[in-house]
């Protein structure tokens, strides 16, 4: 295929992209014991990755993408603070759209390193940036921990803010629990039946499986607790939803934030956070001025992301994949870590999209 | 060359099948012995009857190895990919109804909904190390819908039969199974929740969108989709 080699040569030149701005070129199996991913993922990670087995090694899952093996290998034997490149294929489940690759080249950049978060931000957004010069994009930025932030300064129970902070990638599920919490939507028939039963374990059935009367018990304290909890105060949910609703360009977007973190003081961390961002970014010569951020931006992808987010994009064609996506991932390198953590944040460049580009120009 | 037309080759669902077609002027029946997977078409010329497993058919359909196929709706959604341009609907057949549902013990006496289900996989995940385990063997339809109703900290396990046993056996705490009447739901002490449906299912006849016709062919078709008074 000599769509293939062409697409092999624009990895390449990526790749010397970032080795030239520090990175260590990196390899990684591309099969990988399924059960980390499964941990980490959950199930969504089977509707989007191949799955093989074999007798002796169990499950093993086709590369879905870099970072899981990035960190391992950095959390088992790396050095800090480290830069890390590579470039090789992932393949991806494309069950409802035979138009979406389903194997497809990446080339990273990914940083580790404990001393300017701010900083490391700015690089591999710039790094990115500068990789792909003179090719006509739209960059749109986010920011995970500013709704993390605000959710765990909300004025309700910890079990509430565990609740809602569990759920900050899945906005359906995410507003239904506000809206409950608020007391703005109905409490379901079977749960006011419950909370109204004396007895709600006379429940007359066989006691079956492994979750023990105990934790059924457990729940339903868990709940009588909530019932009796004050709702989630208005302004409150108003502040969220403003929040979650900025999109602006970036400078503006500080502004409405810091605003915002007048009424809600448990953001002005991640605001300050948000301008050294900025001031970072400006400091590596990208044009902040006109940076869009979208507070909600990276809330549907997978859940590893925590804080800065970006995502590179053609204009006007929302038919093609993003070319680049990226952002930070602190407490991904704590679950896989095994009690070690180090900040760290990085991204992605697809060169086949590239390569489509340009043969289409 | 004929037109090939798929049917279970077991049990009620072909009886069923069987007398759909016989009330349509079709006679299908098996010929042979008891055990030998051969049949008959009678009132069509041109059609030939295979006798296959139901949950092959949507696989065959696709294959364009079978012109027509009955199998349920359930199968059809889970095996297929954008299964409506594999195959189409030609007619809902009546008969074999079932849901796809979601179930967990009666002793849970907290979980009702897919929000108490979210939850209680959330502290059991925290309680005991691992996700909650749903067993079922419709892994695509379920963990689609349970991820549009944005429920988290489970994962699906492969049960191919005797899924409702799973959790006595503790290799499940849940089930995602076709029930017709909850009865054996109910025998292994297990309710469905309440807005958990995931899929209403019945035995329908569908046509290949891949199977490849000659003109001959194309006449039988016209002719035996005329006769069971189908649009086609």
């Amino acid at each position: 295929m000599a769509q293939k080699s062409k697409i092999r040569a624009r990895a390449a030149a990526l790749a010397a992209d970032f080795e030239a701005a520090g990175a260590v070129p990196v390899e990684t199996p591309i099969l990988l014991p399924a059960d980390a991913l499964l941990d980490l993922y959950g199930e969504d990670i089977r509707g989007r990755a191949y799955v093989t087995s074999d007798a002796l090694r169990g499950e093993q899952m086709l590369r879905p993408d870099f970072t899981v093996p990035v960190v391992q290998m950095h959390m088992a034997h790396g050095a800090e603070p480290a830069r890390y490149t590579y470039a090789g294929e992932v393949f991806r489940r494309q069950e409802d759209d035979p138009a979406r690759a389903n194997e497809y080249m990446q080339v990273g950049y990914e940083v580790f390193d404990r001393e300017n978060p701010a900083a490391s931000d700015a690089e591999v957004f710039a790094v990115m940036q500068d990789a792909l010069k003179g090719v006509e994009l739209r960059a749109s930025t986010g920011d995970i921990g500013i709704l993390a932030a605000a959710v765990a300064g909300l004025e309700t129970t910890e079990r509430r803010k565990r609740a809602l902070a569990r759920h900050i990638w899945r906005p359906r599920r995410f507003k239904a629990l506000l809206d409950r919490f608020a007391g703005r939507s109905e409490v379901p028939a079977s749960r006011a039946a419950l909370l109204a039963a004396d007895d709600p374990m006379a429940h007359g059935f066989t006691d079956i499986g492994l979750r023990s009367q105990a934790e059924v018990a457990a729940r339903i304290e868990a709940l009588r607790e909530d019932a009796a909890a004050p709702p989630i105060s208005p302004l409150q949910v108003e502040l969220i939803e403003a929040l979650l609703n900025v999109r602006e360009t970036l400078p503006n977007a500080l502004e409405h934030i810091r605003d915002l973190a007048v009424d809600m003081s448990a953001i002005s961390g991640a605001a300050r956070r948000l301008r050294e961002r900025m001031e970072a970014l400006d400091a590596r010569g990208v044009d902040v001025e006109s940076l869009e951020f979208e507070a909600s931006y990276g809330r549907t992808s997978m859940e590893y992301y925590d804080g800065f987010v970006f995502g590179f994009y053609v204009p006007d064609r929302a038919d093609l994949p993003a070319v680049a996506t990226g952002g930070r991932y602190d407490a991904l390198t704590q679950v896989l870590g095994q009690g070690r953590e180090i900040p760290a944040v990085g991204g992605v460049i697809r060169p086949g999209v590239l390569v489509d580009l340009e043969d289409a120009a | 060359m004929s037109i090939k037309l798929g049917v279970p080759s077991k049990g009620r669902l072909m009886e069923k099948t069987f007398d759909w077609f016989g009330a349509r002027g079709v006679q299908l029946s098996r010929t042979g012995s008891d055990r030998e997977y051969a049949g008959a078409v009678e009132g069509v010329e041109g059609v030939e009857l295979v006798l296959l497993s139901a949950g092959e058919i949507p696989r065959e359909l696709a294959a364009g190895r079978i012109h027509l196929g009955v199998t349920g709706t359930d199968l059809v959604r889970e095996k297929l990919g954008q299964w409506e341009q594999q195959v189409a609907e030609l007619a809902l057949l009546g008969f074999g109804h079932a849901d796809l549902i979601i179930a967990v013990p009666g002793c849970w006496a907290d979980v009702d909904t897919l929000d108490d289900l979210d939850a209680a996989a959330s502290a059991f995940r925290e309680a005991h190390g691992f996700r909650m385990r749903i067993a079922t063997k419709y892994h695509r339809l379920v963990r689609e819908f349970l991820r549009d109703n944005g429920v988290a900290d489970y994962q699906l396990v492969d049960s191919q039969g005797a899924t409702e046993g799973t959790i006595k056996n503790m290799t499940a705490e849940g089930v995602a199974d076709i029930t017709s009447t909850g009865d054996t739901l109910r025998a292994n002490h297990l309710k469905i929740l309440s807005d958990a449906l995931v899929l209403k299912s019945q035995a329908t006849l569908f046509k290949s969108r891949k199977a490849a016709m000659t003109d001959e062919e194309r006449a039988t078709m016209k002719a035996l989709l005329r006769t069971l008074e189908l649009d086609g």
